[in-house]
């Protein structure tokens, strides 16, 4: 594999592994508009105990998960006290504070960031991404995922029916932290540096928009649109500024075709009928 | 004999300082077709709400079965046995009937049941018994179909197919026959009549009375948040007050 696209491949799985960390949460209709702060506590987790303890890799990404789930859990119960945009608010203020202790504290680096010593190779990043793809796609299937796709269409009825709509949301945020944190302490590992300033503002928002535009009715949403917003860009050798713009077209067309993501549910049923007719239609 | 299966006991209910039930009382039997009945606005949507828990009474009980549930969470009540519909559908508008009708299940399902892929699975016991439910009331066409591309009629029924998956003893219904056509209210009748027949005892509010004499042996009638008959629907017709509340204050 040439330099480049393991590279590719490399950032690929970190940004697929990171938009299902929202699209978790997204599942059960609430928007994190702070995924570069979770995030960036796995990087730097994973930076920290790296150098302070010299511990294992495996260990220090199940730690990067660790510590991501249970920020994810605590900062889910001030969060769930606020609605719609208010959550949206609530969860961007808590990146820039995540940000702003970063910059401000001398042990983590500062805005000069931090190097590790320990690194991994693109095979880590593979495993990684396929494992927490099969997982959400697991989830998903479960009767905890229809629980989490009732609360996103109903949370009254979906208490009503029985559905511990609490639970569900405390937990999609803890284990949105807990992909954050592991696609965190995989960038820090794979990248061997963390700063600040790569977990800034608009990684929180294009993190958002792979997920929202790639749709969240199904598993498939984060995938696609992790994969086509990273990918393309750089099939096409774009810049940042590019980035913006084609970010910025696919919105508004996306909102006037496809207002429900470029994958539905719908889409998926026609296509599976089309792959096996056969096959009587349950779902 | 046997508890009643609900019994609202001296019910109160206020929002601000609107008062919306005063007082209520009234029973239902196991077993029985009782029907709440009222001109816009009398609390009877308020009173389901009281009875499902979304809303906390100000002062009385609510016993099910003998039990009183007023400390029980809106969300343990349908394991109790009791499960409901709405006065406006609420299907679940993303999921597919076949999954809107599984949740329905759900209050039933053990920590194990959370965790098998039943989505997935070609042969999983709750989607074969939500498939069965559908099949057995007619309804089999609908399975996979998206609820939103249903006919208002039909996703009523599949409302009321979500709450059966739960086994309930008691179902209450807020107004089924509501933006009904004649065929419609036709199949709606037979539907409860067989939903009776399992051993599921009905509460619904109704406004459409063929309907209510049809189906219904007891009602409740309420106004202006106070209870002012309560007895056989053959009495209605007679009551000084029914006739006041339906007709104006000169009837
Ligand atoms: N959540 C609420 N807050 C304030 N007022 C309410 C609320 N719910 C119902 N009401 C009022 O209570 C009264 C009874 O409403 P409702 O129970 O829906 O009547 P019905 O179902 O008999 O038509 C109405 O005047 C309504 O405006
Ligand atoms: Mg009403």
């Amino acid at each position: 594999m040439s330099g480049y696209l393991s590279g590719l491949i490399g950032i690929l799985g970190i940004n697929i592994i990171f938009a299902y960390s929202i699209y978790v949460t997204a599942a059960t209709g609430q928007l994190n508009l702070g995924g570069a702060g979770f995030q960036a506590i796995g990087a730097y987790s994973c930076a920290v105990l790296s150098e302070m303890f010299g511990l294992s890799i495996p260990f220090l990404l199940l730690l990067s998960t660790i510590i991501g789930a249970t920020v994810g859990f605590l900062i889910a119960f001030p969060i769930l006290r606020t609605r719609g945009v208010y959550m949206v608010l609530a969860t961007f203020a808590f990146a820039e504070i995540v940000a702003g202790v970063i910059l401000n504290s001398d042990s983590l680096g500062g805005p000069t960031g931090l190097v590790l010593s320990d690194y991994i190779e693109t095979d880590v990043i593979i495993w990684s991404t396929i494992g927490v793809v099969v997982f959400c796609f697991y989830l998903m299937s479960t009767r905890i995922g229809l629980a989490m796709r009732a609360v996103h269409d109903d949370e009254a009825v979906a208490d009503l029916l029985g559905v511990n709509r609490r639970a569900v949301q405390v937990g999609a945020f803890a284990i949105g932290g807990a992909l954050a944190g592991l696609s965190g302490g995989l960038y820090a590992l794979y990248f061997g540096f963390v700063e600040a300033q790569y977990f800034n503002a608009f990684l929180s928002i294009f993190v958002l928009l792979y997920v929202l535009i790639g749709g969240t009715q199904t598993a498939w949403g984060a995938l696609i649109g992790a994969s086509f917003f990273t990918l393309v860009p750089e099939l096409l050798r774009m810049g940042d500024d590019w980035r913006f713009f084609i970010f910025g077209v696919i919105i508004v067309v996306m909102m006037i075709w496809r207002p429900e993501g470029m994958v539905t549910r719908q889409a998926i049923d026609r296509i599976t009928l089309k792959l096996f007719p056969v096959v009587r239609r349950h779902g | 004999m046997a508890d009643p299966i609900l019994q609202i006991s001296s019910v109160s209910k206020n929002f601000g300082g609107v008062v919306v039930l005063e007082d209520v009382s009234f029973v239902v039997e196991a077993g029985a077709r009782h029907a709440l009945i009222g001109p816009n606005g009398a609390g009877k949507t308020t009173m389901f709400n009281v009875i499902s828990g979304v809303y906390q009474q100000n002062a009385g009980d609510v016993l099910f079965a003998g039990q009183n549930i007023n400390d029980i969470p809106s969300r343990k009540r349908i394991a109790l046995g009791m499960a409901r519909s709405f006065q406006n559908i609420r299907l679940m508008p993303h999921l597919s009937v076949t999954e809107n009708v599984m949740l329905g299940q759900h209050s039933q399902a053990g920590i194990l049941d959370l965790l098998k892929p039943i989505m997935v699975m070609p042969r999983a016991h709750d989607k074969e018994r939500a498939v069965e439910l559908l099949d057995s009331f007619g309804l089999e066409a609908f399975q996979g179909r998206s609820v939103s591309e249903l006919p208002y009629g039909v996703r009523k029924k599949i409302e009321v197919v979500r709450a059966l998956m739960a086994n309930p003893r008691l179902l209450l219904l807020d107004e089924p026959a509501a933006g009904l056509n004649v065929a419609e209210t036709a199949t709606l009748h037979d539907f409860l009549v067989e939903v009776a027949e399992r051993g599921v005892t009905l509460l619904l509010v109704e406004h459409d009375m063929p309907f209510v004499n049809k189906l219904c042996e007891t009602v409740t009638v309420m106004n202006f948040g106070r209870r002012i008959y309560d007895g056989p629907v053959s009495g209605l017709r007679e009551d000084k007050n029914v006739l006041e509340a339906y007709l104006g204050a000169d009837a």
